[in-house]
């Protein structure tokens, strides 16, 4: 990141937070990235299609899910998927299932803890417009209000064989270089932090954190 | 000056087969756990594949000035333990580097590039961190004692700390490799590299499902590309290393590549088959018979 952009573009209030602690945080907006050369993207793309990196975070019951996709019956990795425990290095963010509000505020956290280019996947039906939990008191009903979501795979629950067509779906779309959800984020970044705060009311964390 | 342009590029090209292999056989040993496990696993490439993804990466955080050297100094350890080991014996491609004392360099260089994680780990601010570089620098000192022991038996033996001239004493057959001539030494370096190679049981530095992967826990993007990097090459460094010193080093490429697939494979087969140790218990086993044998052989090649 370029700190003369960081500079010159309008910095963050992070009204949440303590004034001893805006120090410590990130105060400058996500940017958009243009992509490189022609060529050079569609090289770099076919290495992220076979190389994701799905941050192992079970978000809701659809986490479940994940775990066949593991081990010797259905062996995600032959796939070049691998699951990892930390939001810096991941590069796919699998929301399993149903999003309560609790989750959301670590959701948002560690999607954008994460590193660009970064890809969401929303888990069963719920993550499209709250399936079974339309009308609970505790749970978002549409996830792309909050998060920019690239792959959706609907079922409650979906079988590991749907899961592993959405990846596929996914792959394909990375290497056409159709989906940049870490852009549509930076571009549309009001209008998703307008969004995600009006769910989340003790919004006690910065308003961007890398 | 010629010369020096021509090691040069020798030097780069040596590294870059290195780096390559030691990816290989990394993605290779990925498939063997995976066939243990009743899985397929990932394609024998997917290690390049994931330092050309994660160096593509748009975005990369530093943490402090200590978190960007550490990769730097993780990777100039890989390169610098490299560059003074005959990577094959008597080749000027791959001859690599040599002088009277570099067993002495090459050693500190093992344990250089982790000293540099610690202090760049340890910076991130990352708990999993902390508690992974405090594993790791013991089980290290721990296993350096056994192959200290191992390498001061091996220069009694020989009279020399030149990596080159202890390959140039082996040749001739397999009966001049230290592998016949000083087993107990052999086995004591060997119990080591096991040691070195962090794999199961031994896996308590990036110990998964613990403290999910220990120091590299906050590396992401370039830095974790470089410390990927340095994985293969460290990897295949530690190997030629130990078949250049036990085992009659390599006179052209088909031998380096069977004797370090077969090193490696030892480190995969036992990593496939054993659970991890905890720390302590890792560490009493070092200091315990390994140790014990090291004295062995020094006395037993020094006075017998």
């Amino acid at each position: 990141m370029d700190n003369k952009d960081i500079k010159t573009k309008p910095k963050l209030a992070n009204d949440g937070l303590a004034e001893h602690e805006k120090a410590l945080f990130c105060d400058a907006r996500p940017q958009s990235y243009k992509p490189l050369g022609k060529y050079v993207e569609k090289f770099l793309n076919w290495a992220r299609a076979n190389s994701l990196w799905i941050l192992g975070y079970g978000t809701g019951c659809g986490a479940i899910e994940l775990r066949p996709l593991m081990t010797a019956r259905f062996d995600m990795f032959r796939w070049g998927l691998a699951p990892r425990p930390t939001p810096r290095q991941a590069g796919v963010f699998v929301i399993g299932g149903y999003m309560s509000v609790k989750t959301l505020k670590r959701v948002i956290r560690s999607y954008e803890q994460m590193q660009g280019p970064k890809f969401v996947i929303g888990l069963g039906s719920c993550t499209i417009n709250g399936g079974m939990y339309w009308d609970s008191y505790n749970t978002i009903n549409r996830l792309d209000h909050y998060l920019p979501v690239d792959i959706y795979i609907t079922g409650c629950m979906p079988r590991p064989e749907a899961l592993i067509a959405g990846f596929n779906k996914l792959k394909e779309l990375i290497k056409e270089g159709k989906i940049d959800g870490q852009n549509e984020y930076a571009n549309n970044f009001d209008w998703y932090k307008a969004n995600q705060k009006k769910i989340v009311k003790d919004w006690n964390m910065p308003d961007y954190n890398w | 000056m010629v010369g020096l342009i021509i090691k040069i590029i020798y030097a780069f090209i040596s590294l870059s087969v290195a780096t390559i292999w030691g990816l290989l056989l990394g993605g290779i040993a990925m498939k063997v756990v995976a066939r243990a496990h009743g899985r397929f696993g990932p394609p024998v490439w997917q290690p390049i594949l994931d330092i050309i993804k994660n160096n593509a990466r748009r975005t990369s955080i530093s943490h402090g000035i200590m978190y960007f050297l550490g990769p730097v100094f993780r990777m100039a350890g890989g390169m610098g333990t490299f560059l003074f080991i005959p990577f094959i014996f008597g080749s000027s491609v791959f001859g690599n580097f040599s002088f009277a004392g570099d067993l002495f360099l090459v050693m500190y260089f093992i344990f250089f590039g982790q000293l540099g994680m610690a202090l760049g780990a340890g910076e991130s601010g990352h708990p999993y961190s902390a508690i992974g570089v405090a594993r790791g620098l013991s089980q290290m000192t721990a296993f350096e004692l056994p192959f200290a022991l191992s390498i001061i038996s091996l220069v009694i033996q020989y009279g020399t700390l030149n990596i080159t001239d202890i390959v140039a004493a082996q040749q001739g057959g397999i009966l001049n490799w230290t592998l016949i001539t000083n087993p107990l030494a052999t086995i004591v370096a060997l119990i080591s590299l096991q040691g070195m190679n962090m794999h199961n049981p031994f896996s308590i530095v990036i110990a998964p499902q613990e403290i999910p992967i220990g120091p590299p826990t906050e590396y992401h993007s370039n830095f974790l590309g470089l410390l990927q990097t340095n994985r293969g090459l460290f990897n295949i460094a530690k190997l030629a290393l130990f078949m250049n010193l036990y085992f009659g080093g390599a006179t052209n490429l088909s031998i380096m590549i069977l004797k370090t697939f077969l090193l490696y494979m030892i480190t995969v087969i036992i990593g496939a088959s054993f659970p991890r140790f905890r720390t302590e218990q890792s560490i009493r086993f070092f200091l315990g018979v390994p140790t014990i044998l090291g004295i062995l052989a020094v006395i037993i090649v020094a006075y017998l």
